[in-house]
């Protein structure tokens, strides 16, 4: 794999190696890669590392570990660096898409020009690919969404999306974990639990993965929120990135 | 019997901290930890503790607490607060210097006369499960440190240790931690998204803490940073001390709870020898920024770590007069001791 990173300073304390600008799958790739290998060197005083959508962030101690060291060590991985297609793993999100319980539905399907039917049907026939988890504990970036549901965030943010929410805004769609105020159009809800810090790991998801959303009727959705736990139907196991 | 420290009053914001919890930011779960870690490790040390045990972190007021032990030793640092002993009888007790306390006793800590933080250490520590490595408190993501929130009336701090070992009291000798005014700052990542005025505005003109500061960032008022290329980014990682500037141009520097990811653009971020010092700030105080290179944060990172090396030669001992009720000491000594991991302790979920 040929990449020419920059290598930035986010202070004394993390390394951005930004592989690009925008989003992108090829980006994308090649920052989980490096994530993956440089997890894998099993380094003394690296105390993190954040897979972003275009860099990664190396958080280091610098009573360890010099810049200067740390990049010459990534640079020394970038050639051998191998991006992974055959360990993904792949979900299916049951999800209820109600205009009641999830009110934001009507208004894209009406900023759309689309059915309700519509929107739920573009908005689950796609895989979508997890670039990065970021914003709130176990909030997921998932990236693929069409073209015809594609609005800008809310100018006004929500107050409240309420927890486990399946959410759009741009090219993205993204899970609300918890309640939160945000900006994105909640479309539906999952009765599946993405974030628990008693478990390990903590997110369900992880950058690199594939997820689709699978429509349910509101007697699953019942259900299935009374038993949340291992709710995700796993495609193809593989270890987590 | 329960060891603790009952919570009559909770204070302001007081939360359990120790130096943080790394490693889940890829899943989004911020570091947390103590905003000023140079002074946790100080209180921890004064009490015998490692540095990195987690003690109460106290922000504006500090809580009321009711002694629940045979002997708990205590000690605060950080800004400067009245710290007071309640009962049996009032008299004021001192930052920067441990003591200890006996059943019944209560302590108020008060409100801060300097600085935004302090720290109470106990040695033993406390009684509390981790949550993905760390005692830290996340309160936004509800978990972590005492069922993840701030203390309140009525909490119950379970305790390790129900009975302090008799030994002397330790000071730090000038009562001062480490830290130094302008705060030093390194540019980046994203300082091309501004033009060479912003940057020059940002270390010319002296900033003043707004009142919209928590454990997530600091807003800045004070000339605005003007954007070359807007001020939306794709999303990357944040750092301790990063200083996000969003689309209305007053500079937010990032704390212990930021978030892992953000898509506003971070002119620079302050050194991390300098991060405890930004946390002493209180609103109103003025800031002033100076740049530096990696090469000079490295240097002030390990000035700093040599001091801590040279803490132990800083503190003095000595043995606390006219409290020491020699008859009731060897009573006790005779019936209690360190109580282990048997001892009954209030189921925590």
């Amino acid at each position: 794999m040929s990449a020419s990173p920059r290598f930035l300073a986010n202070g004394d304390t993390v390394m951005v190696v930004e592989f690009g600008e925008g989003i992108d799958l090829k980006t994308s790739s090649q920052v989980t890669a490096l994530a993956t290998h440089i997890n894998s060197l099993g380094l003394n005083g690296i105390n993190d590392l954040v897979p972003t959508f275009r860099s990664l962030a190396i958080h280091y101690d610098p009573t360890y570990l010099s810049f200067d060291i740390l990049e010459e060590i990534v640079r020394t991985t970038l050639p051998d660096l191998k991006v992974n297609h055959h360990g993904k793993r792949e979900w299916l999100i049951p999800t209820f898409y109600d205009p009641q319980m999830s009110p934001d539905l009507m208004e894209v399907a009406e900023r759309c020009s689309l059915s309700i039917e519509e929107v739920i049907s573009l908005h689950s026939q796609v895989a979508y690919h997890v670039y990065m988890i970021g914003f709130l504990p176990g909030f997921p970036y998932l990236g693929g969404l069409a073209s015809k549901i594609s609005l800008p965030r809310k100018e006004t943010p929500s107050l409240r999306i309420p927890e486990r929410s399946v959410a759009i805004a741009e090219r993205m769609t993204a899970i609300y974990p918890n309640e939160s105020p945000g900006g994105w159009y909640a479309i539906g809800r999952t009765p599946m639990t993405f974030f628990d810090p008693l478990n390990n790991p903590p997110a369900l998801l992880a950058p690199g993965d594939q997820v689709r959303f699978k429509p349910i009727k509101r007697d699953e959705f019942d259900h299935l929120s009374g038993q949340s736990e291992h709710l995700a139907e796993q495609d193809t196991s593989g270890p987590p990135t | 019997m329960i060891t603790t420290l009952h919570v009559q009053q909770g204070g302001l914001h007081t939360t359990v901290q120790d130096l943080g919890r790394y490693g889940w930011q890829s899943m989004g779960v911020p570091v947390s930890g103590a905003l000023d870690a140079t002074a946790l490790r100080v209180a921890n040390t004064l009490v015998g503790n490692a540095p990195d045990v987690a003690a109460l972190e106290i922000l504006g007021t500090g809580p009321v607490l009711e002694v629940n032990a045979t002997r708990v030793r205590l000690a605060l640092a950080g800004g400067d607060a009245s710290i007071q002993l309640l009962s049996p009888s009032r008299r004021d007790l001192p930052n920067f210097e441990s003591f200890c306390l006996r059943r019944g006793d209560v302590l108020r800590i008060g409100s801060l006369t300097k600085g935004a933080v302090t720290y109470l250490a106990i040695e033993g520590g406390m009684n509390l499960p981790l949550v993905l490595g760390s005692h830290s408190t996340y309160t936004r993501g509800r978990f972590g440190g005492y069922h993840g929130r701030i203390l309140a009336s009525h909490d119950d701090l379970p305790l390790l240790m129900s009975e302090a070992p008799e030994r002397k009291e330790s000071r730090l000798r000038n009562q001062t931690l480490p830290g130094t005014l302008p705060i030093r700052i390194i540019l980046g990542p994203q300082n091309d998204f501004f033009s060479p005025e912003a940057i020059e505005t940002l270390t010319n003109s002296p900033y003043t803490v707004t009142p919209a500061v928590d454990r997530m960032g600091m807003r800045l008022d004070g000339p605005r940073l003007t954007h070359t290329r807007g001020f939306n980014i794709t999303s990357d990682g944040t750092a301790p001390g990063a200083i996000q500037v969003p689309g209305d141009g007053f500079p937010i520097i990032l704390m212990a709870d930021r978030q892992t990811t953000g898509g506003y653009p971070k002119i620079g971020c302050v050194i991390s020898s300098d991060l405890a010092t930004v946390a002493r700030l209180r609103p109103g105080d003025t800031v002033h920024f100076e740049l530096t290179s990696l090469e000079q944060a490295t240097t002030a990172r390990l000035d700093l770590e040599n001091w801590f090396a040279k803490l132990p030669s800083c503190i003095e001992f000595f043995t606390p007069s006219g409290i020491i009720d020699t008859t009731a000491l060897n009573t006790e000594n005779l019936i209690s001791g360190v109580v282990g991991a048997d001892d009954p302790i209030e189921p925590y979920t």
